[in-house]
Order: C-alpha cells, then structure tokens, then sequence
C-alpha cells in the first residue's frame, strides 16, 4: 500500500475538518479525493505532507508513518498546494533549480521524469515565474513537485482555475507519470476530471461517501434519471420541483436532470403536467446517471 | 552547506530584484542620517525676543544692544505695553519678553540695586530652562560692565572676589550636538532596516505560499534560517558602513576608537535584531502585522534609548526596563567607541549583555519557528 489511512480526524477549534477518514491508495495508482470546497481535502492533504498532525489516527505514506518518521517522507513525497506557490520574482529556471538544490539534487540528475512537462516551459526558462499564464505555472509548479523523482505525488486541486485545453493537457501528463511509475493522489472539485481516475472517494464536509472506482460509483445510482429540457429553464425547474412525484431535480448544462419518486413513473404524465403548466419544447429522455449525480443523490 | 549557499543566492537575487526595495535599504538610511543628524538638535536658537523699555535711558538701550548682538536671540520690535506683549506671547510670536522697569538707569546708579522682569514660554520645558540660562548670562556680562563702571575706588576694598568657573568639555569639546547626535542616528538606522526587512521576510513566505512548499522539503530548518537571514546580516553591516563614511565625509565626526572593534559589536548586535525579527515573523501571518509590530518595538527602543533624552533621567523603573533594551547598548557602545576611544575591555559588559541577549532571542526564535502545526 502507498498511503493508508486509519481513523484520521482533525479538528480546529470546533470545526470539524476530518471525521474518521480511513482509506487506501494502491501502489502506482492514480486516486481521486473528490469533494465541493470545505469538503477537507486540503486538511488531509496537509495532515499526509507532514504539514498538520491529526487528532486522532494514524496515516502512513510510502511505508513511512506521517508523525515519527515525516523526514523521510519529507525526501520522498512531492506536493503541489492549490495556490501556485513558486517564488515569482525568480526565473522558471532559478524556481526549479532551487528545489532541486534543497532537494539535494539536481536538474540533470532527474531531467528524464520531468523531461515530458518541462519541455513545454523550457522557451520560457528566463521569465519570471509571475509573468507566466496559469497553465505554464501549472507545469513549472508540477516540475518542480517531481524535481527530487518522489515516490508519492499530492497534488490539491492543481486544476482549478485552469483553462479547459490545460486541463486536458494536465490529466493527460498525469497518466504518464502514473505510467512511471508513481502514485498520485489528486483533489478536484471537478466531476468529470473524476472519471480519469482509478478510484475515487467521494468526500463532504470532512467525512467519505463513497470509494469505488469510478464506473462502479456510478452503477451505485439507485434510479433511473431523465433529461429534461425546456424551452423556458427557470419555470421548467420551478414546476419539475413543484411535482408531487419528484425526488431530485438538478440543473445539468442545457437540461435538468429529473428523478421520480414512484417505480411505475410514466413519461407521458410528466410530459402532460409540464405541458399543463405552460413549457413550450418539452422534451424527456432518460440518461445515465454521471459522477456528478452520484455525488448530490450521496451528499443529500 | 551548498542548501545554504544556494538560499542566500536566492535571496539576495530577490533582494536585489524588489525595484521597490532597493532604494528604501540603500538610499533612505544616507537621506535619513544627512536629514536627521542635521535637524535633530538640542541647540535652542533664533530665540523670538521681544521687549518692553519703560526707562529709555542708556542703559537700558545698552542691554537691549546685548540681546541683539546675541546670536541665540533674534530681536522683535518692542512693545509698548504689557498687555499687548502677552498678547503677542500667547499668539506664539514672542518666546522671551524682557521688561525693564521704570528709572532703570536711576536705581542702578543711586542705589546699585534693580530688577528686570523676564517672561519665558515654557510650553517646551527643555528649551525654556536652555533660554533662561542664556538670558542670565547676557545679563550678567551686563552686571559686570557695571560693576567696574559705577563702584568707586573706595569701594574696591570691600568687593568679594569673584569665582569664574571655567568647564572644559571632555569628548566633544565644541559642544557639537552632531558629533553627538550622528552615532545615535547611525545606530537607528541600523536596527530598523535590519528589523523590519528580517521581520517581514520570512512572513512574506507565508504570505505567499512558498513556506508551505520549502516545508514539505527535507530542508533543515537550521540552514533555512540561516540562509535566509545571512543576506540581513550583511545588509546591516553594509549600512553600517555607508553610514560609518557619511559620518566621517559629511559629519566629520571624531573617531577615536578602533573601527575593528565597532564592527565586532555591530556583528553580534545585528544578530540580536535578526533574531527579534524572526521571532516577529513567526507569529505573525501577514507582512502588515509584522510591520506594525516591529514598530511599536523600534519606537519603544528608540525613546529609551538615550538617544533623545538620557536615561539617568528617567525614573527608576524606566531604568530598568532600558535594561533589556538592545539599542541603548549600541548607542552607548558607538558613543563610546567613537568618541572617547573605549577599548574593548571598557564595553565588555554590554559587549556580554549583548551576546547574551542574541543567543536568548535566536535561540526562542528557532524553537518557536514550527514546520509543521
């Protein structure tokens, strides 16, 4: 196992961040901590960076446990926080180098691991990193997250505020790391990046929902969901809510995913009442459910 | 060793990046000690002197002439009243009124005997006694003119001797306040610039976010400190010596005592002031309360110092709390040093007091310092 938790909490002052967390991440395995904001994903991910020490519970990384011998997870976990993090008056070169420095090592001696990423930067290896866009910080803070080849990689929500083509891009360099060899726990807000992962656990408000790998979480939806679509959005929302039958309605892009309470639903009933209340372009059709449905039907 | 190395790099090179920065390590502190060490002075002159002459007789023209003659007293027109010299006073245009009373000349003559009325604004104490003195001197210088002019020969037999003190003003013979002034200032100088700028650093990292990203690293937390407040170091004793030139090219302050010597204390003395500052910084979470904090020490070290105002006048409790203040050492070492000629035997204790002070301050400096929390 590369991480294992067991029984961890956290609190601070009367806020409880974490609630009895317990789970494990394979060995090369690429897993995935999803969860709104306030969720408590950064508090674990600080409590197994060594960065915060838990109430309660034990937590080991990559063999090590996380309070005696945190040194030496220190030499082999890389960690990316959510906020970019990089001295933005040195160069992308300077940045770079001076972890490898406090990492005792050098660029050169780990150029092939970060090789894929760094490319894409090295043009711009004489600017600062404050002058660089947010997917270019994203690359130089992942590089230097792997500059000292650690065995773990934490990245909190390295995707947010990224543009969609980054993003992509992001996952995308991800897979391949995986394929070398490390085991990536990563945090995102965002459903459809959960997809792409090996397993995920679904986390609110400091405790787990759910830990499966993705397909399997979304044969756990318990209904069957139909697209609905209007012409007018707001009052299609307003009236599905005001169905006696309803169970859950949730906007969805352009249309509304709909649950109904009985078994024996019948399309057309709906379609009539909808009608009755004077949508125009009613149209149903039934979906599979995503992550994202799981999440709400699981948070609820 | 080459972690340190690498840090200290790092941080001059940011150091020297900060547009901002530069010119507030390295331009204001010359502005400050040329601006300060010129204004800041205990000299009370262009005293506003005003005065009502009820005699109008020579003599009362003559003392009058002394006032003007003064270089201390620049002379007002007279008033004719007292009520409309009171009136001036309490505008603030008159510091000093001198009334002369009617028959003067005749009183002195006849019965050798007179007063004068002097009227002073105290409203600055200090700078009250220092214009009565001179207003006492003046007058003095007046009486003894008289005295030879109006005693008779047979009076001669019967006049006390007379006891002239002459005081010879050891260290700073021609009473220079900038002689006297300009080490202070050079010492002020040093302590804040090294205070808030090792204050602030490593706060800026939390603020930032980077301190989060070095402590997930094996960095020990010896070398970080020591990397990253080394720069400081240096930069403290670079003032030191900007200011040491300016005191010498500018001021032409004497200095007597070994610049060796000096530069040992200001090493040790920097480390006391590097240590406050990471001691701020690491309960502090923003720039701004580092800032604000460090403040309100330099101002409390600065007023009790001696710099401005003499300790051994401060009641005792103030005293004793000037004990545990770093910078009235530094002052009293580089007046010491530089205008008497101490040796190092003579500063040893506040050399020791200093030391000490240094390792209590780093030592609770790098226990409080947390990688993790």
């Amino acid at each position: 196992m590369s991480i294992t938790l067991q029984h961890i909490s956290k609190s601070y002052k009367k806020v409880e961040a974490l609630k009895d967390i317990s789970f494990e991440v394979k060995e090369n395995e690429l897993f995935g901590l999803i969860g709104p904001d306030g969720a408590g994903k950064t508090t674990l991910f600080r409590i197994l960076t060594t960065l915060l020490f838990a109430d309660e519970g034990t937590a080991n990384v990559a063999g090590f446990d996380v309070v005696k011998d945190y040194k030496a997870i220190r030499q082999n976990v890389g960690y990316m926080p959510g906020k970019f993090s990089l001295y933005q008056d040195l160069t992308v070169e300077e940045n770079l180098k001076f972890f490898a420095t406090i990492f005792g090592t050098t660029i050169d001696e780990n150029y092939e691991l970060i090789k894929d990423i760094y490319v894409q930067i090295e043009p711009f290896k004489n600017r600062r990193a404050g002058k660089l866009s947010g997917g270019m910080k994203q690359k130089l803070a992942l590089s230097c997250a792997l500059i000292h080849k650690p065995k773990v990689l934490f990245l909190d929500e390295p995707t947010t505020g990224v543009d969609p083509v980054s993003r992509k891009e992001f996952w995308e360099m991800l897979k391949r790391l995986q394929q070398k060899g490390i085991t990536i726990l990563v945090s995102t807000p965002y459903m459809d990046e959960a997809a792409l992962c090996d397993r995920i656990a679904l986390i609110q408000d400091g405790k787990i929902l759910k830990i499966d790998t993705p397909e399997a979480i979304v044969k756990h939806y318990p209904k069957t969901i139909y697209n609905i679509g209007a012409n007018n959005m707001y009052q299609l929302i307003l009236s599905l809510n005001a169905y006696e039958h309803s169970y859950s309605v949730y906007p969805f892009g352009e249309f509304v995913h709909y649950t109904d309470q009985r078994t024996n639903f019948e399309l057309n009933d709906l379609k009539k009442y909808l009608e009755a209340e004077n949508l125009t372009g009613v149209s149903i059709q039934s979906t599979k459910p995503t992550i994202e449905d799981t999440f709400m039907e699981l948070a609820k | 060793m080459k972690t340190i190395g690498y840090i200290i790099q790092k941080e001059f090179r940011q150091i020297f990046r900060n547009k901002g920065m530069l010119p507030i390590i390295f331009i204001l502190p010359i502005l400050q000690l040329v601006i300060l060490s010129n204004a800041a002075t205990y000299e009370v002159k262009n005293i506003k002197f005003a005065y009502i002459d009820n005699d109008h007789s020579s003599y009362s023209r003559e003392l009058i002439e002394k006032f003007n003659a003064s270089t201390y007293f620049s002379v007002l027109t007279d008033f004719s009243s007292e009520a409309k010299a009171s009136s001036a006073m309490l505008k603030g245009e008159v510091d000093v009124l001198l009334v002369i009373p009617p028959y003067f000349e005749r009183d002195l003559q006849k019965e050798k005997y007179t007063d004068l009325g002097v009227t002073i604004n105290a409203i600055d104490g200090a700078a009250a006694g220092v214009e009565n003195v001179y207003v006492n001197q003046i007058v003095q210088s007046f009486n003894k003119k008289l005295k030879v002019e109006l005693l008779q020969p047979e009076d001669a037999l019967i006049t006390p001797v007379n006891i002239t003190s002459i005081p010879s003003f050891w260290y700073n013979e021609t009473l220079n306040y900038k002689t006297f002034m300009v080490p202070g200032i050079l010492v002020l100088l040093v302590t804040m610039i090294t205070l808030f700028l090792s204050g602030m650093n490593i706060v800026r990292e939390k603020e930032i976010g980077t301190l989060e990203q070095i402590n997930v690293t094996p960095i020990k937390k010896s070398q970080f400190i020591i990397g990253k407040l080394f720069p400081f170091w240096v930069i403290g004793m670079g003032l030191l010596s900007i200011g040491l030139l300016i005191a010498k090219l500018i001021f032409d302050v004497p200095m007597l005592g070994s610049l060796g010597l000096m530069y040992l204390y200001t090493s040790i003395y920097i480390l006391v002031i590097l240590g406050i500052g990471l001691f701020i910084s690491n309960f502090t979470d923003t720039q701004q309360q580092a800032m604000f904090i460090a403040w309100f020490f330099v101002v409390i070290f600065i007023l009790m110092s001696g710099l401005f105002t003499p300790i051994e006048s401060m009641p005792g409790w103030a005293q004793i709390i000037t004990e545990f203040n770093p910078i009235k050492y530094f002052v009293e070492v580089m007046r010491m040093v530089m205008l008497k000629g101490s040796s190092f035997q003579d500063i040893l204790p506040q050399f020791l007091k200093t030391l000490l002070y240094a390792l209590i301050m780093n030592g609770l400096a790098v226990w409080s310092y947390k990688k993790t929390n």
